[in-house]
């Protein structure tokens, strides 16, 4: 039952042939179990779960997860627990008095909170590494990196710790996971999920979304959650459009094209391998060019370092040695960046914007690598591509930058590999349009070519 | 490309004015990051964009 679906969960639930109680216990159990092992979980909220659990039970809550565990990135606001988001200085904040929207979100439709999950530090990463915490580690092999910053989550859905976990995404941190840990992931478009009661990054980039084993999972997680919120500025005023009753609808009759330049350029032969298989199983032999998508890798570097630069200047000022030392020296450099510099990237992004937004005259959808690679060990610094010797941090996210910096919605898929190590695919269609991205990744997953891999007990 | 050591009157300047102390065992490493990152916005503004002067830099502020 550890690898169950929530949609099998809630089933079970909903028939009487499983209580909430039962899954909720059983979750606990596992998390106790292999937690030590895989690092995914910061916090567990057991009593708070059980109690969940009881109320689901005796009908108090009904609803499309009723009786589901999930778990959050430790950025969201989990009512009794201060919001770490990773680092250390935040642990001397209160406690928060209210569960992020998401949370309330979810449970309002029957899902149960069993606890929180490590992150990179300020989700500033892509390794899933933290020096206060330990690293969280790869199920796949436990001496490989999740990546990051979203670690914990892709662990923890990864290790059958939970069927759903939820992270953000500024600039990959939803996609990178999914790809080293083999998951579906979805970062939404911008503006879609509100982000109230989660601690921040780069406004003008974060995203929330949600992690699951499979397309179904990620639907119905991303059904309950959607709709406006005035308390996040950036929400769209976008009525729920629910997707998981279209999913169903197949990939026929979709215009979908692979992306070429930059997004073959730098990549390790298994992640080409990934992406044309993906493309093959579709029958698509089109290619597309995202316009100047290095020069958007690049906009999002540098806006990403100036606004995250900005949000802690008061934390740099005053606790600067109580950084995790990486995060803090790339954020110190955010903050030296010449203002005018950051101007011209965010006038970039428009122009960016309105080149690719024209794309999709043409197609609905796009294919492209979600990592240039398969999950790299713990502590690894540098990485080989193109024959090059290259600083592996930052260029993890090669190919998930250039598609965030425009809000763009997109569905990582993972495609196991002979090696045993997965790695992900990215679905990316037109903004508001994730029915599209996750009708294609309901097309893959039916025909075989992408699932979530079982890791080693 | 940037040589990191163009950026050492820079970073001996403008940490005082935001409040930052930067510790000398800190510097090689604000050095190297800073260097990357102005190499990613020369990158970006080397792109002539066929923009007018009134496009408003993305994102805007909705009233």
């Amino acid at each position: 039952m550890s690898f169950a679906t929530a949609a099998e969960i809630a089933a079970d639930v909903a028939a009487g042939r499983r209580s909430a109680t039962e899954i909720v216990a059983s979750a606990l159990a596992r998390i106790a179990r292999l937690n030590p092992r895989l690092n995914a979980f910061t916090a567990v909220t057991a009593d708070r779960a059980r109690a969940r659990a009881g109320a689901i039970d005796a009908g108090q809550v009904t609803g499309p997860l009723a009786g589901v565990p999930f778990a959050v990135k430790n950025l969201f606001d989990i009512a009794g627990l201060p919001t770490v988001a990773g680092s250390k200085i935040n642990r001397d904040h209160p406690p928060a008095i209210a569960d992020a929207t998401l949370i309330t979100r979810l449970e309002a439709a029957g899902a149960v909170l069993v606890g929180a999950l490590n992150m990179g530090e300020y989700a500033y990463d892509f390794t899933g590494e933290n020096c206060h915490d330990g690293p969280s580690r790869n199920p796949h092999d436990t001496a490989r990196m999740t990546g990051g910053s979203s670690g914990g989550s892709g662990g923890a859905v990864a290790g059958g710790l939970v069927p759903i976990a939820l992270g953000s995404d500024t600039n990959g941190s939803i996609r990178v996971p999914s790809s080293f840990c083999g998951l579906f992931g979805l970062k939404p478009t911008y503006g879609r999920l509100p982000r109230t009661g989660s601690f921040p990054f780069v406004a003008s980039l974060d995203h929330l979304g949600p992690l699951a084993r499979t397309t179904g999972d990620l639907a119905l997680a991303y059904d309950a959650m959607q709709g406006p919120h005035p308390a996040d500025p950036a929400c769209a005023g976008r009525p729920v459009e629910p997707v998981a009753g279209l999913v169903g609808r197949g990939a026929a009759g979709l215009r979908i094209a692979t992306a070429s330049g930059h997004f073959r350029a730098g990549a390790m032969p298994e992640a080409l391998s990934a992406v044309d298989a993906v493309a093959a199983t579709l029958g698509v032999a089109r290619t597309i060019e995202i316009p100047e998508a290095a020069r958007a890798r690049s906009a999002a570097y540098v806006i990403t370092a100036a606004e995250g630069a900005a949000l802690h200047l008061g934390r740099l000022r005053e606790r600067a040695h109580d950084f995790d030392p990486d995060v803090r020296d790339r954020l110190i450099a955010g903050a030296l960046i010449p203002a005018v510099m950051v101007v011209a990237a965010q006038k970039f992004r428009r122009w960016y914007r309105e080149a690719v937004l024209r794309l999709f005259d043409g197609v609905d959808a796009i294919l492209a690598p979600a990592t240039p690679c398969v999950a790299p060990a713990i502590g690894q610094k540098t990485l080989m591509l193109d024959g090059r010797e290259v600083p592996l941090r930052p260029n993890i996210g090669i190919y998930t930058q250039p598609i965030s910096l425009i809000g763009l919605p997109v569905v990582a898929v993972p495609v196991p590999l002979a090696g045993g190590l997965p790695i992900g695919v990215q679905i990316i269609t037109a903004p508001w349009r994730e029915d599209i991205a996750l009708r294609i990744a309901y097309d893959l997953e039916t025909a075989g070519i992408v699932r979530a891999p079982l890791p080693p007990e | 490309m940037t040589d990191p050591g163009d950026l050492d009157a820079l970073i001996a300047a403008v940490p005082w004015l935001l409040g930052i102390d930067i510790r000398p065992e800190w510097r090689d490493a604000v050095r190297q990051h800073l260097s990357v990152s102005i190499d990613h916005a020369r990158n970006v503004s080397e792109l002539p964009l066929p923009l007018p002067d009134e496009a408003e830099p993305a994102p805007v502020f909705k009233a």
